[in-house]
């Protein structure tokens, strides 16, 4: 049995809060957050061990594994801390708000030969598992283009002020909406190389912002347009999506469905024919033991448990992995803040001094 | 119960295949009138359920409901609550707590509780579910609900968390301020039919996932035939058709085999196949093999 601490359940540290305290390899032995009222509920309720402060659970706990769900500017020295106890790890994204700093924990965490995994579901998902198999059967051919798109009906009004409307908390939608899309294309095509003709537009907020564009280039000329906005009322929830032309054809996948049209058929893919082929969500998606809310989110939780059981430190969303969407979202902020062409000012002032560590 | 409800999917744009066959229903939809019309049919068809999410424009079609009283006497809606989206926006927007006091009618009650400082006290919690359990009911004043569901996000999530009082306050209140019968969606129905039946929650009614693929049957399919065939539980059959990957026909004919089966719930966007449905019911389930 894996015994595991979740730290902070805000939305979600209670969604995995509820997955983890059902998987049956792992048992909740301490749940951590400031929040006395939260903590009060859940323990008179379900009767688990709470902790309002962190050090604390960790020096008196029983734990083999922590769960950090709080805000992304916290994540650095509570991760460092579990690390240094020899606790496997999940965090939440974006994990860091400097990717030196993501580097330095993944470092720790090969180092120590624990677990480390990041909360990027979307490489749970059927139909982005079934591209990845598909760009690795070289399905179309030399890619030339990727548009990375996200959209949502988040902050739809000029109100609210929680630590997801201020940037330098790790909040706005760069951090939490982009990144998802951002994290697909690092795991597709790798580290990007750089970024241009960034915008980080405020449509409502104050002191983030709300629609994120930028072209960012990878390995082998690949070239991606992101597009993203998570004050689109036009969607009922957070909507990823990827296209990918190639030589030798173009692919489009979201949360439902895999569409590929394939000019020639491919010798490695004998249940893909040319011409257009769909796969949906039902077909491609592994059962889960409980579900929430998606597959995705227990299938990650699900992983997790049993990289701890089998050992293996080697597993998929690593820190290492992580650390290359912060270097994105590093890039395409600086890119942003050095633009010279006449523009208001966006980011608060803090936030141009923590990225000038990041040089190209 | 009705062998055959009908349910709101198809009219707020989820589609388990497609985005794009979601917004084209969405936009089929945004007019109230186009769903209206499909309730009709419906109706017309011998479909009198409308098991339905407590969305906004949900309040519209009840609204027209109270308008006709004489045509829609023999309507009945089974309600879901809540909307979970709503509240998954608010909470990102405002905090857990922000969310809360948005969908509080009384604030009052809510800041009292929390300024109070040290605990939420049993009575607490249980004067903030029914205020927002009330927020949620308000939309069908003057209108037959006599099952009321809590969706499956929140179920899902009590049980996981062990949060086993939770659905003990919910049967209470739905009981007593509604006099209706509380039901349950969810994604785990083994695990859930088993919690209810801890806390003293005799036979109740549970819609989940049920289709010969096993499609969203977490706890697997055996454990799904056992549960039907040796607890005491309503069930509710969902996602039949397992998001179109089961033709009608094979899906109800494999619905009608196993045990223990109350109703099923479908949706559709046109008469023809709302037709065709329910002709299948009448086929394999017979008119009497199903108490009403």
């Amino acid at each position: 049995m894996i015994r595991v601490g979740v730290v902070g359940v805000g939305k979600m540290g209670l969604s995995h809060l509820a997955i983890i305290n059902a998987l049956e390899g792992a048992s909740v032995t301490a749940v951590c957050d400031p929040a006395g009222y939260l903590l009060d509920v859940i323990n008179k309720y379900t009767g688990l061990n709470v902790y309002p402060d962190y050090t604390e659970m960790l020096a008196s706990a029983e734990l083999d594994a922590v769960i950090i769900a709080t805000p992304s500017a916290f994540h650095v020295d509570m991760v460092r801390a579990a690390l240094e106890r020899g606790l496997h790890v999940f965090c939440e994204k974006p994990f860091t708000l400097n990717w030196n700093d993501a580097e330095q924990l993944a470092a720790l965490a090969q180092e120590r030969n624990l677990v480390n995994q990041v909360g990027y579901h979307y490489r749970f998902v059927g139909a982005f598992q079934e591209t990845k198999r598909l760009l690795d059967a070289n399905a179309l051919g030399k890619v030339s283009h990727v548009l990375a798109e996200a959209y949502g009906p988040v902050v739809l009004k000029p109100k609210g002020s929680t630590w997801r409307t201020k940037r330098t908390q790790g909040g706005g939608c760069l951090y939490d909406y982009a990144a998802h899309p951002l994290n697909l294309l690092n795991w597709y095509f790798g580290q990007a190389e750089g970024a241009s003709g960034t915008a980080l537009n405020k449509i409502f907020s104050r002191d983030t912002d709300d629609e994120v564009l930028s072209t960012l280039t990878f390995q082998d000329d690949v070239i991606s347009q992101i597009s993203v906005n998570w004050s689109d009322e036009s969607y009922r929830k957070m909507s990823t999506k990827i296209t990918i032309w190639g030589t030798n054809g173009r692919l489009y996948a979201d949360r439902q469905e895999v569409q590929i049209y394939l000019r020639k058929p491919v010798p490695e893919l004998a249940d893909y024919a040319a011409g257009w082929n769909v796969r949906y969500t039902t077909d491609l998606t592994e059962p889960v033991s409980f579900y929430i809310r998606g597959e995705e989110y227990s299938g990650q939780l699900e992983y997790f448990i049993a990289a701890i059981q089998n050992n293996d430190g080697n597993n998929v969303n690593s820190f290492k992995s992580a650390a290359e969407t912060d270097k994105a979202i590093a890039m395409m902020i600086d890119d942003f803040e050095n633009d010279e062409r006449p523009r208001a000012p966006v980011a608060a002032a803090s936030t141009k001094k923590r990225f000038s560590l990041f040089n190209r | 119960m009705d062998k055959l409800l009908f349910g709101d999917n198809q009219f707020f744009g989820i589609n388990h295949m497609s985005e794009e066959k979601a917004r084209a229903q969405a936009m089929r939809f945004q007019d109230i009138e186009a769903v209206i019309g499909v309730l009709d049919a419906a109706f017309e068809e011998g479909v009198k359920t409308f098991m339905c999410t407590t969305h906004d424009r949900i309040a519209l079609v009840a609204d027209h409901m109270r308008a006709n009283p004489t045509k829609y006497a023999d309507f009945t809606f089974y309600p879901c609550m809540p909307y979970a989206h709503k509240y998954a926006n608010a909470v990102t927007e405002d905090g857990m707590l922000g969310a809360l006091k948005r969908f509080t009618p009384d604030e009052g009650l809510l800041s009292a509780t929390i300024k109070g400082g040290m605990s939420f006290a049993r009575k607490d919690i249980e004067g903030i579910t029914k205020l927002l359990i009330d927020a949620e009911m308000k939309m069908f004043h003057g209108l037959k609900t006599p099952v009321i569901f809590l969706q499956n996000v929140v179920t899902d999530l009590l049980l996981g968390l062990g949060f086993n009082e939770a659905f003990r306050i919910f049967d209470d209140h739905i009981r007593a301020k509604y006099d209706a019968e509380p039901g349950y969606i969810t994604m785990n129905m083994p695990h859930l039919v088993s919690v209810l039946e801890q806390v003293g929650i005799e036979n109740p009614i549970v819609c989940s996932n049920i289709n010969k693929i096993g499609f969203r049957m977490c706890g697997g399919q055996e454990a799904y035939e056992r549960t039907l065939r040796e607890k005491k539980v309503r069930a509710i059959a969902m996602s039949v058709f397992a998001s179109g990957a089961l033709t009608p026909e094979e899906a109800i004919k494999w619905i009608s085999e196993q045990p223990n089966i109350q109703s099923i719930v479908f949706g559709a966007s046109s008469r023809g196949n709302i037709k065709s449905t329910r002709s299948l019911v009448d086929k394999y389930f017979g008119a009497d093999t199903v108490p009403a």
